[in-house]
This record gives structure tokens, C-alpha cells and sequence, in this order.
């Protein structure tokens, strides 16, 4: 079922993740929106830091975000 | 000097640009020679299950620009918890008592109740993350952490390179993460599936205890507490950031962990039961694989509606124990002026289950090479709802998370032996989640 998942999956979100390269270029000056603080993909760094505490002590899965960031005994 | 404002002009839009990629405070143009306030954030968390585990976690967050153009970013965290937590043992149908491998403690469970162990422990952790520029178009981020438990110590050192391409429209990111943990069980590490019913060994006579303050449950013998178990961990990451427009901004990461060493949780029990009654005649202790290979595969997205913001985010876990999740995460940020946002909430997980995890073990039957009870590697599902608040405040930013997460399992499955029929062998776990924030630069 793993394999079966994986390559959709994979291709699926690589092709939404690329379909940027065919929109066109983006210029800097149009990228003020982009700027702002709420459009970072982590916007609140210690919200981040907690969900991924709480969920990682609750849940078996872990990490996906980024790496490293240190363990905990609570799992 | 004409000559050279449209390089600057250029130059600060691409450092803009840059670090739109690069890290949460978008506005810091780096090397640039000025130093910056610190931005710092403080944070905490009251975290609730009912009847089980509470936390008080206080947070602080800061982060400079330095007169090189460095981010230095530097994090500390106290997480207090108490309360209790499945054993791994199933209901029967009389009281249950357990004991503690060194014999110095034990704990009763009334009939037809879900054996619940204390806890109670107090966590320091601290973190340092160097962000810099190696080259136009290169920055490299160096992290740093420890970790600290009565029971606990995790040590870890992170890398991360990442470079723009496509005029600055896409980012490569690579990183490599070590960490280092080692587990001194209270009471002494447990031989993985014995009996509890066997006598604890006789602890040496030069055995010195461990005395650590901030453990404020019983005092153990400390046979055992000087060998400690070690756990490692190797992380890769690979991902791309792609601006896709004006108003969308995307990100696919690939992580790969290694982990080996001792992933049994001490703690951790399993039921012994009658193969045909499923009363409880003893229990053993778990008793995990000694390598784990885990990957992910995470993808977000976040678009601009005129002010407002969507934050779409999925994630697809498997690794070599036989467990596969999925997560979907959606965040709607609502402006209602004035700096005021409420911020919508919704998650949902579903894993499968473990290849090892079962409720209990069967009497007489050979033994399995591995097995847990532990719910959280059981097959379940979990769907928090929760709603942020955000305003400006005293010349900072104030912020309210109130979120509720449900838990659930199979309460009676298939394979339930005799009387575990009767009983719930996966309880729901509600738990209520509270973030205050504050925010302020100086």
C-alpha cells in the first residue's frame, strides 16, 4: 500500500510545487505581497515550535517541516 | 553615485525577495552592515488532555540581524508536565498493580479502568540557529540544541544550505541534522519483554543513586540509573520553495530520518492474558526494533486573497515499522482591519498502525520479536479545530490559539480476547489547547 501511495503522491506534489516555473516570472517589484510576514510558510515560529511538540509526543509520525530541533523523551 | 541607485534599489528587492525564502522576518535586508532590533516572542502554552497529561509550557523566541548580516536566533523552553499516562496494559476485570523494574515503586489501577502511569517531569531546552550569506545567492543556516529531563538528555546540530535560482523564483534547500539522546528510565531500564512478575536483579552495592531536584516523583533505587540507554538520529533534508505568483508562494520538502540505539519506551507495558478468558495473568515489558527509518514528504502552500491568507498544507509519513499518515493542516488568516486577524483552524491525521503494536500478548503462545501496546503506534485518527486571534497591543503584537483535539482509535477490535470485549482499549483522548503570545521588538 506504501509503494502503491508513494509515486502518486510524490509526482502530484511535485507537479504543484513546479507548476511555477510555466506561470511565468514574478518580477521583484511584484513581490511585495510575497514580503509580508503572513505569506512566510512559517509565520509564527513558536506556534510552529509547539504543534510540532504536541503532535510529536501524541502521534507516531514526526518532522516534514525541517530537521534537526532536538528530541524529547515524551515519545 | 547615479550610477549606482538602481544596484541598490535592485539590491534591496532581491534581498526582499531573498528573504521571502529564507526565514520569517522578511523585511531584514541582510549584510547590509546595520544591526537590528531584537524581535522577541513570548509564548505560553497550556496544553490539557482530560483525566491525563497537563503541560505549561513558557516559550521565548528571539531573533537580531547582526552588523554582518547574520540572523542569530536563540530559543528557550520550559515545559512542566504532570499528570498520567496509558501503560500499555489493558482493563480486566480485578485491580492491577504495577511495579517498577528496581521494585521501589508501585502503582494500583482499579478493575475495568485503563491503567494509567503518573507523570511528572520538568524540561529545559535551549536552541541557537546562525543564518548567513555565503554568496549572492547561497545562505547556509547552523543550529544548535540541548534538551534536558529528569529522565532525558538530547543533544543535536543541524545544517542547511540553500541557494535561489530562476531569478529568485525558486529555492533548493539541503540540510543535515544529528541528534543525540540518551534514556535513563527512572527506576531502571527494563530488560525488553520480560515478566514484570520476574524479580528485578539485585542492584550492585556501590550502585550510587542519581539525585536529580527537578524529579519530584518517589525516589528510585538507582540500580540502573547509571546505564543509561543511547538513541540516534540522522536527518536529511531536501526541498524546493517556488513562488508560483503574485499571491502564491509553494514548498515541497523530502525529509529522510535514520534513528538507531533504544526506541523501546521504558515506560511501556504489555498484558499477558488467558488465551480464551483475556484475563490478565501478568504483563511484559515492550520491546521496539533498534533502527528506524522514517520519511516525509510535506507540501504547503499559502495564497493571497486582498488581505486575507490561506495556509494549505499536507504531509505524507511511512517508515520501516509499517506506519503510514497523512496530514492535512488548513489555516484561513481573516484581516478585520487595524491589525486584527482571526485565524481559523483545521488538522487532520490518520496512521496506521505499527506492524508490532497489539493490545496484549497471549499466554503460551511464542514470543513475538516485537511488540507494544503504546496507542500511539495503534492504527487511529485526529482532528483538532481551533481559532487564533491577533491584534496590536502596547506597541506589540497580542495573540490567543484556543484549540480542541479529539483522538480516536478502535475502541473494540477484532481481536479483542474474552472480556477485553467489554472494555474500551482505545479511550478517546480530548485534550484542549491554549497559546498566548506576545510580541515586541527593542
Amino acid at each position: 500500500m506504501k509503494t502503491r501511495l508513494l509515486l502518486p503522491v510524490t509526482l502530484g506534489l511535485l507537479a504543484l510545487t513546479l507548476t511555477g516555473c510555466s506561470l511565468g516570472e514574478v518580477k521583484p517589484w511584484d513581490r511585495d505581497l510575497l514580503a509580508q510576514e503572513k505569506m512566510q510558510l512559517v509565520v509564527d515560529p513558536l506556534e510552529s515550535y509547539l504543534d510540532e511538540h504536541i503532535y510529536f509526543s501524541k502521534e507516531a509520525s514526526f518532522g516534514g517541516q525541517g530537521i534537526g530541533g532536538g528530541g524529547c523523551g515524551c515519545n | 553615485m547615479q550610477l549606482n541607485r538602481p544596484q541598490s534599489i535592485r539590491a534591496a528587492l532581491a534581498a526582499a525577495t531573498c528573504s521571502v525564502l529564507a526565514h520569517p522576518l522578511p523585511l531584514q535586508a541582510q549584510g547590509n552592515g546595520e544591526e537590528r532590533a531584537w524581535d522577541v516572542r513570548g509564548g505560553l502554552l497550556f496544553y490539557q488532555e482530560t483525566d491525563r497529561i497537563q503541560i505549561v509550557e513558557p516559550v521565548i523566541n528571539a531573533s537580531k540581524t547582526l552588523q554582518d548580516g547574520t540572523l542569530l536566533t536563540l530559543r528557550g523552553v520550559a515545559d512542566t508536565i504532570t499528570g498520567a499516562s496509558p501503560n500499555g496494559a489493558t482493563p480486566t476485570a480485578v485491580a492491577q498493580t504495577f511495579t517498577s523494574p528496581s521494585g521501589g515503586s508501585s502503582y494500583t489501577t482499579p478493575a475495568g479502568e485503563t491503567p494509567l502511569r503518573d507523570v511528572k517531569d520538568l524540561r529545559l531546552s535551549l536552541s541557537a540557529e546562525w543564518e548567513r550569506e555565503l554568496s549572492r545567492m547561497v545562505r547556509n543556516t547552523l543550529g544548535a540544541g540541548i534538551s534536558h529531563e529528569s529522565d532525558f538528555l538530547s543533544l543535536s546540530l543541524s545544517d542547511t544550505l540553500k541557494r535561489d535560482f530562476n531569478n529568485r523564483q525558486t529555492t533548493l534547500a539541503a540540510g543535515l541534522a544529528l541528534t543525540l539522546d540518551t534514556i535513563s528510565a527512572e527506576g531502571g531500564t527494563p530488560t525488553e519483554l520480560q515478566l514484570l512478575s520476574t524479580p528485578a536483579a539485585v542492584p550492585p552495592p556501590d550502585a550510587e543513586e542519581e539525585d536529580e531536584e527537578e524529579d519530584e516523583e518517589e525516589d528510585e533505587d538507582g540500580d540502573d540509573d547509571d546505564d543509561g540507554k543511547s538513541k540516534n538520529s540522522v536527518e536529511l533534508l531536501l526541498g524546493v520553495t517556488q513562488i508560483l505568483s503574485r499571491h502564491t508562494l509553494t514548498q515541497l520538502n523530502y525529509t529522510l530520518s535514520v534513528g538507531s540505539g533504544y526506541l523501546t519506551d521504558p515506560y511501556k507495558i504489555l498484558s499477558v492474558v488467558d488465551g480464551v478468558t483475556g484475563e490478565t495473568l501478568d504483563y511484559r515489558y515492550e520491546k521496539r526494533p533498534d533502527s528506524r527509518t522514517s520519511q516525509n514528504l510535506n507540501w504547503r502552500l499559502n495564497h493571497q486573497f486582498n488581505e486575507d491568507v490561506l495556509y494549505l498544507g499536507y504531509r505524507f509519513f511511512w517508515d520501516d515499522w509499517g506506519l503510514t499518515s497523512h496530514t492535512m493542516d488548513v489555516k484561513y488568516r481573516s484581516e478585520l482591519g487595524n491589525g486584527l486577524y482571526l485565524q481559523p483552524h483545521l488538522r487532520l491525521y490518520q496512521q496506521s498502525g505499527a506492524d508490532f503494536f497489539r493490545h496484549s500478548l497471549v499466554e503460551g503462545e511464542p514470543l513475538p520479536a516485537y511488540a507494544s501496546a503504546d496507542l500511539r503506534l495503534g492504527e487511529m485518527r485526529s482532528t483538532t479545530l481551533g481559532i487564533k486571534l491577533g491584534m496590536p497591543l502596547g506597541g506589540g503584537e497580542f495573540s490567543l490559539r484556543l484549540e480542541q483535539m479529539r483522538q480516536e482509535g478502535e475502541s473494540h477490535p477484532s481481536d479483542a480476547i474474552g472480556i477485553q470485549q467489554h472494555y474500551d482499549l482505545y479511550p478517546t483522548l480530548n485534550a484542549s489547547i491554549i497559546q498566548l503570545g506576545y510580541r515586541f521588538t527593542f
